[in-house]
């Protein structure tokens, strides 16, 4: 067969989505940002919003994230992304706003940021990417870095006496009564990928009910800062990550 | 337009004034001397007059950070905060002018440093016209002198800051805050519609219509190169407005043999120790700066050329008197007088200090 007796309509199972743009990502390969962007790239195309999409990026891996989505983009300052989502979302109450954070952006430097959208019930979408580590600066510890782990700042492992605890944000999110549904997924396998994109699609679909915010942890990997193969940390990931930060709902929407 | 007078305090000038301009919207945070902005607001809802949204954020960061975000929009949109709460908007301020957005902000300038003092002072002159923030910036910096002016230049401010997609500041202190005046005020202007926005500012992230590219909203470039390019408009952008956005004013300076240098609330008193001064026959005169960056170098260069000395009056330790010596380049006798911490100055005592330093 050639190439183009393959490459017919009827043969497609998969494309690329033309809300994500031709531009070659910097992510390593291997790394769970790329999925993650396809992944609300693909929602945004089916919902058929692309036009009233206005997304945030932190600062992180995914700074430059809006390089990669065709859609109009806000760059924010460290941590600052739902201040920005907040704003923008108040000002265009019938546009579509998501953030998308690191744990380093969303739960350290960004902690106030985080919990006063959240409890102030913020009309957005927001997507945080947990790795566990600080991957952009070269693989320094993150709040959400376990116990034992080893990064470039905490080489012998992180303690509880030097460092205290991993925090788990999202539990503390999903307590306030701002949030309208707070999920954990995961993108390391096709069940994960699949999963993962159901609950970005109830994410955004939950902002034409103006309920408060809709919160969607991904775990997610940085191979190049834990110094593992791709597959490696996978693995690691779900070995280690998942036990302390367990996929699932925690606050879904009454029905 | 319908004009009307009402008596009312700067900072619900302030207030009033985003209001009647069309402002679509207001992040701030409680902090004395300024609050009342953000009160008034409150009270007045203008939600339901204009559509205009308030919000009190949970910090100075997240205002300065909502601010940002609404500008990145099209949208007009300011803040107001006092000292302390200025400094922590410094990360945004830079973002703002290096992302090159249009924005207002108030400080109702009190004392420093640290938590300082509740009265009103000038020592924020060095953060506001010299950076602040990180980066090669500048802020248009508007300095008030009545409860007037403070209405007026929300309006100006705005004017600057979409000219210039640029932060434009308001530089007042709690004494301009806090006085009562009279204020002629307008009517409701209405606000921009979105399709106004999407036409007349293509560059705002209003959501991508297929007929054009995405609109990003940032500050960063990582190629030095290119990062270079970006800076050398910006400074561009400033050198026209150092030619263009002068504003000051000269109050008995025709015959005046010495000069009074004072912005906002020190050349209120400067004029009360003019008068003082002339009734002893001194020929004094005031030169007030109006806009602090950019400064009236030129103009003031000019005016010192016929007087003998120079007395820049300022409710701080000596801030703008580094400006004054570069305006003039000390061809002329230039000294500082100031009171601080949250003390105001005397008029008689600026006379003291004239005879003193400057005679
Ligand atoms: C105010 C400020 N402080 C520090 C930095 C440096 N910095 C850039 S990214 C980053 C951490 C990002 O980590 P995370 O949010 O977990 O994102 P990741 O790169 O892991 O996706 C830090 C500390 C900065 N850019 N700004
Ligand atoms: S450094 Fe880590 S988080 Fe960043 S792109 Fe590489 S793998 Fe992904
Ligand atoms: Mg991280």
């Amino acid at each position: 067969m050639t190439r183009e007796e393959i490459i017919k309509p009827e043969n497609l199972v998969y494309r690329r989505t033309p809300v994500l743009t031709d531009n070659i990502m910097h992510y390593c390969p291997g790394c769970g940002h790329g999925t993650i962007h396809r992944l609300i790239a693909e929602v945004i195309e089916e919902m058929g919003i692309q036009d009233k999409t206005i997304g945030i990026s932190p600062v992180g891996c995914s700074v430059l994230a809006y390089n990669y989505f065709d859609v109009d983009f806000v760059e924010a300052a460290h941590g600052r992304a739902p201040a920005c989502g907040t704003a923008i979302k108040r000002l265009n109450p019938d546009k579509y706003v998501f953030t998308y954070q690191g744990d380093g952006d969303l739960a350290a430097i960004g902690t106030a940021e985080t919990i006063h959208a959240c409890n102030r019930g913020e009309n957005i979408t927001m997507i945080f990417v947990n790795n566990a580590i600080y991957g952009m600066t070269g693989g320094q510890m993150a709040p959400t870095t376990l116990l034992g782990m080893k990064t470039a700042t905490c080489p012998y492992g992180r303690t509880v006496e030097a460092n205290g605890y991993p925090l788990k944000i999202t539990e503390l999110i999903a307590q306030l009564p701002g949030t309208y549904y707070v999920t954990r997924q995961a993108v390391f396998t096709p069940a994960h990928v699949r999963k993962c994109k159901k609950a970005i699609r109830q994410a955004f679909e939950n902002q034409n009910l103006k309920k408060g915010v809709s919160f969607v942890e991904v775990v997610s990997n940085c191979n190049s800062n834990w110094k593992m193969t791709a597959t490696k940390a996978n693995q690691w990931l779900e070995e280690n990550m998942l036990p302390f930060y367990p996929l699932g709902d925690l606050k879904t929407p009454e029905k | 337009m319908a004009k009307e007078l009402k008596l009312m305090k700067g900072n619900e000038a302030i207030a009033e004034s985003a209001i009647r301009a069309g402002v679509d919207g207001y992040f701030g945070y409680p902090i004395t001397p300024q609050s009342e902005v953000l009160e008034h607001l409150m009270i007045e809802n203008p939600v339901e007059k204009t559509g205009m949204v308030v919000l009190q954020a949970e910090s100075e960061t997240a205002s300065i950070n909502m601010v940002y975000a609404g500008a990145a929009c099209g949208k007009k949109v300011m803040t107001s905060s006092s000292s302390p709460g200025i400094s922590l908007m410094q990360e945004g301020l830079s973002y703002i002018a290096g992302a090159e957005l249009p924005a207002v902000v108030v400080n109702v300038v009190r004392g420093g440093p640290g938590l300082g003092t509740i009265q009103p002072s000038q020592a924020d002159y060095f953060q506001t016209t010299k950076g602040g923030g990180h980066g090669d910036y500048r802020l248009i910096t508007l300095a008030p002198a009545s409860v007037q002016e403070m209405y007026d230049f929300v309006q100006l401010a705005f004017d600057l800051a979409f000219k210039y997609r640029n932060p434009a500041i308001i530089l007042s202190d709690g004494m301009i805050g806090q006085v009562m005046e009279k204020v002629v005020i307008d009517d409701y202007k209405p606000r921009w519609t979105d399709e106004y926005i999407a036409k007349t500012f293509p560059w705002a992230a209003v959501g991508k219509p297929a007929s054009r590219n995405h609109n990003i909203i940032t500050s960063l470039e990582l190629d030095s190169a290119k990062q270079e390019q970006i800076n050398i408009n910006i400074q561009k952008k400033y050198k026209v407005c150092e030619e263009k956005e002068v504003r000051y004013e000269m109050i008995n300076c025709e015959d005046a043999e010495y000069l009074f240098v004072a912005y906002g609330s020190s050349a209120r008193i400067c004029q009360k120790t003019i008068e003082l001064a002339r009734a002893e026959g001194i020929k004094v005169g005031l030169f007030r700066p109006i806009t602090l960056w950019p400064f009236p170098s030129k103009q003031l260069k000019e005016a010192a050329k016929n007087v003998k000395g120079i007395l820049s009056v300022e409710m701080n330790a000596g801030q703008m008197i580094e400006d004054v010596k570069l305006a003039t380049e000390c061809r002329v006798k230039a000294e500082h007088f100031g009171r601080y911490g949250g003390m105001i100055p005397d008029p008689n005592e600026i006379l003291v200090a004239l005879k003193k330093q400057i005679m």
